[in-house]
């Protein structure tokens, strides 16, 4: 028993110390980092709350985490509503010998660049990108539309991403689901409606959730689609928090909204631990 | 609360294999019928076709004189007892058991009160605010059956309904079973694989094979007279003696009711012993086993050493191996087929 | 309904592939701009892209980072995995939280948490950093997956070996990594997949020794160009191809 245990405790040591030198021992360093302040350009360390003191206070930065939640928001629900069905119609409808080949392809552009995806939807949507020259062409409008350079841009480059992610997770979740419990259900009496709502719905709720969970966390953290997308009209917060530190040099503000951020993230992550099943993705 | 079941040549085909052979099956109304034979006969395909769950490729499943083709399983007067019971597991015993009262818009006080009648007559009611996962195998197979029960259906189906537990409990079971079916009067169609529980249970066992009825009949007829070697050898243990022309590698048989027979003369081990109509002739004891209701014999008969035949001896018999005993045969059926 | 259902797939299919189709359409545009109209079909800028010096270093890097922290990244999670599966440590709870949380965190975080590190150690930033980052990022997800690979049977199968004289290393690696392997092998291309792909740690670890993702962001500074979709296009060809070859392979034999 002893030899196990001192084998099982060799066995975990690397993988421990991997993440605790190179994520906790950092994290705890940027959170000390947060309460530094900026003295010109040099950094004084200390125990200052200013930072923090102006994320609520500077309306411009506080934006940001409303802009980021906003979006999330948006882009969460959206994704979910688009891909439960398809996630559905590929688990139920489809005969199951091309249900695989449904799904490989309904995640297919996952395998593109993820900086090149945002790219093809400025292709999509710019001034003179393909929809807006399809919609003048066929003379439905006559100035070009607004949608990338904008929140839409952002929005929608982001459910593009997030609609694959889920229909990926959704169809894992229904799959796993025993087919007895729809033909219960079906067999009291049900319609497929009351199938639906009754049981398979509350049963996959604990896989809705983990996917929201994690398109909440990759949504809320990426600087990319809304650079790419947003047209810096309106900042996202990890924008800022790139804009802190790259034209600004100012770490401890760009640490004080890391610490935000991943307070965000943690708050997100409480209200639905209860259903969430991260090792089990 | 009850109804007859009528199937017409009901036949299914998947692809280039045919799993039912245009069935036909009248069950009486209140009657307890157990489908039985072994994985692959068709015997769950056949449930699954009374419960609406597949259409079959032809054929016609009649409830109580009404045609089930097209009618959905939500819409058929039948409900379903499945092996792995699926309970649903994010609503409590009293939730499921209401579920299918739920379902037809029954007010929530009165499907309540069903409920927890039905969980009564389960002896559950204690627990129905409970989830089912902390339920053991048998309190889940009786919630299944209230929860199937509650929506009063005509006919119940069920799937294997005993596969998952223990003995013990099985057998507990069988009999609980089978009062609530006599008191509730409603058709119960049984799928299972074990000849013991069709025997303790049924009013009338259909012996299955190949996708075919090998025989629809009360356990005492099933098991005394098989129609069949297959339906012989499902049933339980038996001793096959071949037949030709009234021949048997035993010699002649006396008295000479197989004369000029051909076939298959399937007699049991308990229908052997030292008395009997028919007499088999000397054999010698080659191993024993002490079985607590008998002793389980082998034993070579002399005019035919290779053949062995399995005899239980009563318990209290004096014997060893070697020795040499006269046996006779009671109950001897004669089959067509040969092994 | 009979009709919906294909027509609602039909709609999402055209729009997970509308910005694909035109991203490799507009590779091949004979003019400046990747943009309708489509002008004329040339390979131009699939041969500009092969010589292309900083990108070509930049697929190299990419490549050998990707492969490097996957690999460890795995090693680390299947010792892990293998270890909290078998044996009752205590706080081993703890321990599982612990190597699952940085899939939590937004990868921004720990780009920046560790480009504070390599600061206050007075290291300057380089490859080595951004796979030291993709290690931390890969770590739970390979131990996730294989820790749920692992079952009774595995358990049983180990103690057979150990039963029949196996030392522990042998245990490893004739007996746990093979029946583990198709989980191992999803790890790892999974892992390479993220790696490969990853933007914010790479652009905020490298400085001259960058990866692709980074290269083609600079690429984009410059504005749209049709040499950016016949990177793009190529990125996604390989991707693809390796998807197709895991699917045909690893994941046919374990349904077999």
């Amino acid at each position: 028993m002893k030899g196990e245990r001192r084998l099982a405790s060799l066995m975990l040591a690397p993988a421990v110390l991997w993440v605790l030198v190179f994520f906790v021992l950092p994290f705890a360093g940027m959170v000390a980092l947060s309460f530094a302040r900026l003295q010109g350009r040099t950094v004084e360390q200390g125990f200052y709350a200013e930072n923090y003191a102006r994320f609520w206070s500077d309306p411009a930065i506080f934006k940001g985490l409303i802009v980021s939640l906003e979006i999330t928001a948006t882009v969460t629900i959206i994704s979910l509503l688009l891909a439960y069905p398809l996630a559905w119609i590929i688990a139920m409808r489809v005969p199951e010998r091309w249900q695989r080949l449904a799904l490989l392809l309904a995640v297919l552009p996952f395998w593109t660049s993820y900086v090149v995806r945002s790219y093809s939807w400025l292709l999509v949507l710019g001034q003179k990108g393909v929809i807006n020259n399809a919609l003048i062409g066929a003379g439905l409008i006559a100035e070009p539309l607004t949608l990338s350079a904008s929140r839409t841009g952002t929005v929608i480059g982001f459910v593009h991403f997030f609609v694959m992610l889920l229909t990926l997770t959704i169809y894992a979740n229904l799959r796993q689901l025993p087919p007895n419990y729809a033909r219960a259900a079906a067999d009291l009496g049900a319609s497929r409606w009351q199938t639906f709502a009754h049981v398979i719905l509350p049963l996959t709720l604990p896989g809705i959730i983990t996917g929201a969970f994690l398109t909440f966390v990759l949504c809320i953290g990426d600087y990319i689609t809304p650079q790419i997308l947003g047209g810096g009209n309106e900042l996202t917060l990890p924008q800022i928090i790139m804009m802190q530190m790259g034209r600004q040099g100012n770490f401890p503000m760009a640490a004080a909204l890391s610490v935000v951020l991943m307070g965000t993230v943690i708050l997100a992550y409480l209200a639905c631990a209860r259903w969430l099943r991260l090792d089990r993705i | 609360m009850t109804a007859p079941v009528s199937l017409r040549r009901v036949t299914q085909v998947y692809g280039n294999q045919t799993a039912l052979h245009g069935i036909d099956l009248e069950i009486a109304a209140g009657e307890y019928i157990v489908l039985l034979g072994p994985s692959g006969c068709g015997k769950t395909t056949l449930l699954n076709i009374i419960g609406g769950f597949a259409a079959p490729t032809a054929g016609d499943v009649l409830i109580g004189a009404r045609s089930m083709a097209g009618v959905a399983p939500k819409d058929r007067p039948t409900t379903t007892v499945f092996q792995d019971y699926a309970l649903f597991p994010h609503m409590s015993l009293a939730d499921n058991v209401a579920f299918g009262l739920r379902m037809r818009g029954v007010a929530a006080a009165a499907r309540r009160a069903k409920a927890m009648e039905m969980l009564e007559m389960v002896g559950l009611a204690a627990m129905a605010d409970r989830r089912p996962h902390a339920l053991s195998g048998g309190q889940r197979q009786r919630v299944a059956l209230a929860r199937a029960l509650a929506v009063e259906p005509d006919v119940l189906l069920l799937d294997e309904p005993l596969g998952a537990l223990d003995l013990k409990l099985r057998r507990q079971m069988q009999d609980e079973l089978k009062a609530i079916q006599r008191r509730i009067g409603t058709t119960f169609v049984h799928v299972t694989h074990d000849q013991e529980e069709a025997m303790a249970i049924a009013d009338r066992i259909v012996v299955m094979n190949a996708g075919r009825i090998a025989q629809a009949a009360p356990a005492r007829e099933v098991y005394l007279h098989p129609a069949s070697l297959f339906v012989a050898e499902f049933m339980g243990e038996v001793n096959k003696i071949p037949l030709t022309n009234g021949h048997s590698p035993l010699g002649p048989l006396h008295p000479g009711q197989f004369s000029q027979k051909t076939g298959t003369l399937c007699i049991r081990p308990e229908a052997i012993g030292t008395s009997g109509p028919l007499t088999l002739g000397p054999a010698r004891i080659t191993d024993l086993a002490f079985f607590g209701t008998h002793i389980r014999a082998h034993m070579a008969p002399l005019a035919a050493p290779d053949l062995t035949l399995i005899v239980h001896l009563p318990q209290g018999a004096q014997a060893t191996p070697g020795d040499e005993i006269t046996l006779f045969a009671r109950d001897a059926v004669l089959v067509a087929d040969r092994p | 309904m009979k009709i919906l259902a294909p027509l609602y797939m039909a709609a999402l299919y055209a729009f997970i592939f509308l910005p694909v189709i035109v991203l490799v359409v507009f590779s091949f545009q004979d003019g400046r701009l990747p943009v309708p109209p489509l002008k004329g079909v040339t390979l131009k800028w699939y041969a500009d892209v092969l010589s292309d010096r900083a990108l070509l270093s930049a697929l190299w890097n990419s490549l050998l980072v990707a492969i490097v922290s996957s690999a460890i990244a795995l090693t680390l999670g299947f010792l892990a995995a293998v270890a909290l599966a078998r044996t009752i440590l205590p706080g081993s709870a703890l321990i599982r939280g612990l190597l699952i949380a940085p899939m939590t965190v937004s990868y921004l975080i720990i780009a920046l948490g560790l480009m504070n590190l390599w600061r206050d150690l007075g290291l300057s930033v380089s490859l080595w950093a951004t796979g030291i980052g993709h290690v931390v990022i890969n770590l739970p997800l390979c131990f996730a997956i294989l820790y749920a690979a692992m079952g009774d049977q595995q358990r049983s199968a180990e103690r057979a070996a150990r039963d029949l004289g196996a030392s522990e290393p042998r245990v490893l690696w004739h007996v746990t990594a093979p029946m583990l392997l198709p989980s191992l092998l999803a790890a790892f291309f999974l892992s390479v997949t993220f790696s490969w792909d990853e933007f914010i740690i790479a652009f905020l670890l490298t400085r001259f020794d960058v990866t692709l993702p980074v290269e083609i962001w600079s690429l984009l500074k410059s504005g749209l160009s049709p040499k950016t979709n016949a990177v793009g296009a190529l990125v996604f060809l390989v991707s693809v191809a390796a998807v197709i070859i895991l699917e045909l392979t690893v994941f046919r034999k374990r349904r077999a």
